[in-house]
């Protein structure tokens, strides 16, 4: 079994996102950088899939050289290669994104042989394009769902779940195929301190590809939602709330 | 090219509420730009008799033409079919724009299409204007932030953020014309597709359907003490969402977190028990009517937000206000 995972370098936002002073990025100065969550979740699918089954696991990125960082973070817990589609750290849009995983997934593949799965995150923390997965997938004439929460393989057989209101779709779909998975498909694990060592040796195969023109949407700036500060009303302190609390519920409606 | 192509999805027989949404959101750009307002229905999987039934009732919401997807291979849901049947309504070049739901399904499948035809996509959008070359608002971090964008396109795709915008509400009585429209499936099309519906993990009230949700976090302080808080729910009649803490630490499924990386609520009331409320969570519960926090801290951003507040220890405030709920239902 060989599975690739595609992982997006994103800031980890506190309490409150700032803007760089032209507005068409988040001041990073004072933040740290993680692997975007759902993808966080991908790696560790793909670690857990290959210590079960044998077989090789690749962790590839588009971003900035810093981004090497976050593929040592899927080295340490387990993933076997790493490469890195280094950018100038602009903001790439989903078409040209795609296109660029798209030619580097054929040059691994016409190297080494195909990957059985592809996974992907549902959606990135930051830019949340929503497509990025699934055009690479239809790039490669392969089958693709999204929004995954639960996934095994039988066979050459992929079988996955999706939440729906009162429960889950299932689904099935052959071998090779992409899947877009959600944060909850399992709980990450941390990296050990001898996983980090040995992922610090590692080569990233490295390499800068053209960005593709013409795609979209072309970011023109960022800017903070206005938020509409609440007038909150105090109903109390402590257990003696109880009460009015439950008037409050009656006048709304809720009871 | 001077038509608004909606897609539109049903549920129980009737237009979803992302849908009427994306109806709204659509009419106001037909309005703008000054042409058609046509809209496609996909007749299958588990909706294929109340497809049907919609495709001219959504006259009603402005629609003049309803194309309505029929095809052998529909019979259940496959994302590549779906996406096939869309793609034929869209080839005859006469929309400037395909503007659909923010759903799963919808999300899905208009990417889809928009990768076969090679054309750019934005995923929930707020605002647009259109014109030559589109200017649209679109939601970054789940809405934490907001991106002002360029989308062009032949024609363009876009998603509009689910309770972002006010849904449509229908005039009874007119009756758009229906088209039907048979789709080209191959055999690639049906690759991934849906073989069963598992309800039996989904018990109890929808976190994303819910009209009242109790949510945990950090302050609850255990696993245990997230009983107090499906009681509280079970009187109520209301859902049970956690914040990613809960989730991280074990304490409550994954399926219950509310957030960014979560389930989206839009509940006439949010009851926030021991949640300091993160952006990431913040997000989440953006479309609740109205917050109802508990919580020690009056400091915690959370407060921000609410229309009501008690102050106070949780694990104290919540077992009082349902036994007062009890009481007041003569449960109790």
């Amino acid at each position: 079994m060989r599975i690739l995972v595609l992982v997006k370098r994103v800031p980890a936002t506190g309490g409150r996102i700032a803007l760089t002073d032209d507005g068409r990025a988040i001041d990073t100065r004072f933040l740290g950088f993680v692997v975007s969550p759902h993808e966080e979740c991908a790696v560790e699918e793909a670690v857990r899939f290959i210590e079960a089954n044998g077989g090789e696991s690749v962790v590839m990125t588009l971003g900035p050289a810093e981004a090497a960082d976050q593929l040592r973070d899927a080295l340490a817990i387990g993933v076997d290669r790493a490469v890195l589609l280094e950018t100038d750290g602009s903001d790439w849009d989903p078409m040209a994104t795609s296109a660029a995983l798209t030619d580097a997934i054929r040059r691994l593949e016409a190297a080494d042989g195909p990957f059985d799965l592809i996974l992907v995150g549902n959606e990135s923390a930051d830019s949340g394009g929503y497509q990025v997965g699934i055009r690479v997938a239809v790039a490669l004439d392969r089958p693709v769902v999204s929004g995954i929460k639960a996934l095994e393989i039988d066979g050459r057989v992929a079988r996955a779940r999706r939440q729906v209101s009162g429960g889950w779709d299932v689904f099935e779909l052959p071998l090779p195929a992409v899947v877009g998975v959600r944060e909850g498909i399992n709980l990450p694990r941390y990296p050990s301190v001898p996983g980090r060592l040995r992922a610090k040796k590692k080569e990233i195969d490295t390499s800068s590809p053209e960005r593709a023109a013409g795609g979209g949407p072309t970011l023109d700036h960022l800017k903070l939602p206005v938020e509409q500060e609440a007038q909150v009303e105090i109903l109390g302190n402590g257990p003696e709330a109880a009460p009015r609390v439950v008037e409050v519920l009656r006048e709304i409606g809720v009871l | 090219m001077s038509g608004i192509l909606v897609v539109v999805e049903t549920a129980g027989g009737t237009v979803d509420r992302l849908s009427a949404e994306a109806l709204g959101f659509a009419a106001g750009l037909a309005k703008a730009s000054g042409g058609d307002l046509d809209a496609v229905v996909v007749a299958g999987g588990e909706e294929a008799a109340s497809a049907e039934s919609v495709a001219a009732g959504l006259g009603g919401y402005g629609i003049a033409t309803t194309h309505l997807v029929t095809g052998e291979g529909l019979a259940a849901y496959a994302p590549a079919a779906w996406a096939a049947g869309i793609g034929a309504v869209v080839a005859d070049g006469s929309y400037d724009a395909i503007v659909a739901p923010g759903s799963d399904r919808a999300t899905e499948v208009v990417a889809q299409v928009a990768a076969r035809m090679g054309q750019p996509m934005a995923a929930n959008v707020v605002s647009a204007e259109p014109g030559g070359s589109w200017r649209i608002t679109r939601q970054r971090w789940a809405g934490s932030l907001l991106e002002d964008a360029v989308l062009d396109g032949a024609p363009r795709f876009l998603t509009v953020a689910p309770h972002a915008v006010a849904a449509a509400e229908p005039v009874a009585g007119a009756q758009a014309t229906v088209a039907r429209v048979t789709a080209p499936l191959t055999d690639a099309d049906l690759r991934a597709r849906v073989v069963g519906r598992d309800m039996s993990a989904g018990a109890g009230v929808s976190l994303a359907d819910a009209k009242v949700v109790v949510g945990g976090g950090r302050g609850m302080g255990s696993a245990e003490a997230f009983a107090m808080l499906d009681e509280l729910a079970a009187a109520l009649g209301a859902a049970v969402g956690v914040s990613r803490v809960a989730t991280s630490l074990g304490w409550r499924p994954h399926t219950q977190q509310i957030g960014q990386t979560g389930t989206r609520i839009a509940p006439d009331l949010y009851i926030a028990c021991g949640i300091s409320g993160a952006i990431q969570h913040i997000v989440g519960a953006k479309a609740a009517k109205r917050i109802l926090v508990i919580n020690t801290d009056p400091e915690a951003p959370i407060f921000r937000r609410a229309a009501y507040a008690v102050i106070g220890d949780v694990h104290a405030v919540v077992p009082a206000i349902t036994a007062e709920v009890k009481r007041a239902k003569g449960t109790g």
